[in-house]
């Protein structure tokens, strides 16, 4: 059922194990393969309301499986233009497709720039190697 | 550092690539698969759990029954040779030391299976308080513990069904071991005592006949969405029996430790009482968290079975009734819930 350990290129990371895959002028946001597979099968997704800001390196919802809950912290700042609804009432989405289906929301970003600051797939694949 | 003790099943688990953790000094498998997929097996056909953590004590001599039908809450005159009985060991205040089961192994002999973390504890409390003409022993390391359960478990074993709370000697898979018809998990199903040395031959056997090995994280939510206790979260020593909702195995007619502070709980009615309760809206409950109007959570899962949030938990005795609302604090969030009869979970008769 959970899909297999890849980090993508194309996604920029947190070292909270979040990623964000930036469209212009907004970020898709979600938790890595690491993140899904420390926690186990999700079973409850605490989502931000559309129209609130996010800040970057804060937490921005819940993601719990069984036996844990975990913040969602946001690599980027902005505002929440959309909640994936689809990971709401199936939150094991996330371990089946962390990347793809499983995303958790898209923000409008305040500061592009911010994103100079975070991790490319092999820095954050050093991170995961040194835990 | 305290080094973590393992079960004689350690490799057998890493070699599933088992989830590992600290579990009341011992290193024990939480999950292979996942803990859902584990809970699911279970309630549908079967699975095994390694509870080698698990405290076993002998009791013997002949003031071991007086001594036992003393500090133990239920009766253990009810039961007899090849009988098992669920009892508390009961402090003055009718707080609870440790839940656990006495197997009338032959008069005069006892098994006592306790929690792995209340071990010592039980220990001290015996050995001070036994009378001269009982010997207590420490038997923990000479065995191990699996828990097979499930619908299917006994017949995936081969063996005879036989009521609940009984026990024997028999062999399974040509290995002897005590099978004892408890568990943990509201299923149908074994725990079996085997000797130390034959522990990996035992589980071979028990997975070679498709019974699924399963860690602690599903012993946990099985055993919520059917309301047994945890000690150390549902009860304790500052928790009594009769607001815990364990008077059915406290003979108040007899004599044992904290009776008289019993049968006042019992006849002034507890001002709170544990219930379990299932949640309205989105979340999961966890042990601790605020219920408004003065209680609070021991236990709280997500329940595999019913898909959403479960627990159980203290409220004042007003709040109690099955069907009174809730509402519990997630992390700032207040949550609906309400109050459920036991079982929180019940399989649909066919």
């Amino acid at each position: 059922m959970a899909a297999a350990e890849s980090y993508p290129t194309d996604l920029l990371y947190h070292s909270a194990h979040d990623w964000a895959r930036i469209e212009d002028d907004q970020a898709v946001l979600g938790i890595t393969w690491y993140a899904q597979d420390a926690l186990g099968e999700l079973v409850h997704f605490e989502p931000p309301e559309t129209g609130a800001t996010v800040a970057k390196d804060g937490i921005y919802g819940e993601v719990e499986s069984v036996k844990a809950v975990s913040d969602l912290v946001s690599p980027l700042s902005g505002e929440v233009i959309e909640v994936n609804q689809k990971v709401v009432d199936a939150p094991e989405t996330v371990n089946d497709d962390s990347y793809g289906e499983g995303w958790l929301i898209r923000i409008r970003l305040a500061n592009p720039s911010e994103a100079d600051s975070l991790l490319d797939a092999d820095a954050y694949k050093a991170l995961l190697a040194e835990q | 550092m305290q080094t973590l003790r393992r079960t004689p099943l350690y490799e057998r688990h890493s070699a599933l690539g088992a989830r590992m953790v600290p579990f009341a000094g011992w290193e024990m498998p939480v999950q292979y698969e996942g803990v859902i997929p584990e809970h699911r097996a279970v309630r549908a056909d079967s699975g095994v759990f390694d509870v080698s953590h698990m405290g076993r004590l002998e009791l013997e001599g002949p003031k071991a029954p007086e001594s036992l039908q003393r500090l133990l809450s239920n009766d253990l005159e009810r039961i007899d040779e090849g009988g098992a009985q669920y009892t508390l060991l009961t402090n003055e205040r009718g707080g609870i030391v440790d839940d656990l089961i006495v197997y009338v192994l032959q008069k005069g002999r006892y098994l006592l299976i306790v929690n792995a973390s209340n071990k010592n504890a039980v220990y001290d409390w015996i050995e001070e308080r036994a009378s001269a003409g009982s010997d207590l022993r420490d038997v923990t390391d000479d065995y191990a513990l699996l828990a097979v359960q499930g619908p299917r478990s006994i017949e995936r074993l081969g063996i005879a069904d036989a009521p609940p709370f009984t026990f024997e000697m028999s062999e399974i898979g040509g290995i002897e071991c005590m099978v004892n018809r408890t568990g943990y998990t509201g299923e149908k199903g074994v725990e079996l005592m085997v000797m130390s040395d034959q522990a990996v031959e035992l589980w071979d056997a028990v997975v070679g006949r498709g019974v699924v090995p399963c860690g602690l994280g599903a012993r946990d939510t099985l055993r919520l969405e059917v309301c047994y206790p945890l000690h150390g979260n549902d009860i304790g020593p500052d928790t009594d029996a009769i607001s815990a909702g364990l008077g059915w195995v406290c003979a108040l007619d007899k004599d044992f430790t904290g009776v008289d502070e019993l049968r006042r709980i019992k006849a002034e009615g507890p001002g709170r009482r544990l219930v379990p309760f299932m949640m309205d809206e989105p979340g999961v409950p966890r042990q601790g968290m605020a219920i408004e109007g003065g209680g609070e959570v021991t236990s709280g899962t997500h329940s595999p079975m019913l898909d959403q949030g479960i627990g159980m938990g203290y409220v004042p005795a007003e709040q109690a009734e099955a069907g009174t609302e809730l509402s519990i604090d997630l992390r700032g969030r207040p949550r609906r819930a309400r109050v459920v009869k036991k079982p929180i979970y019940e399989r649909e008769e066919d």
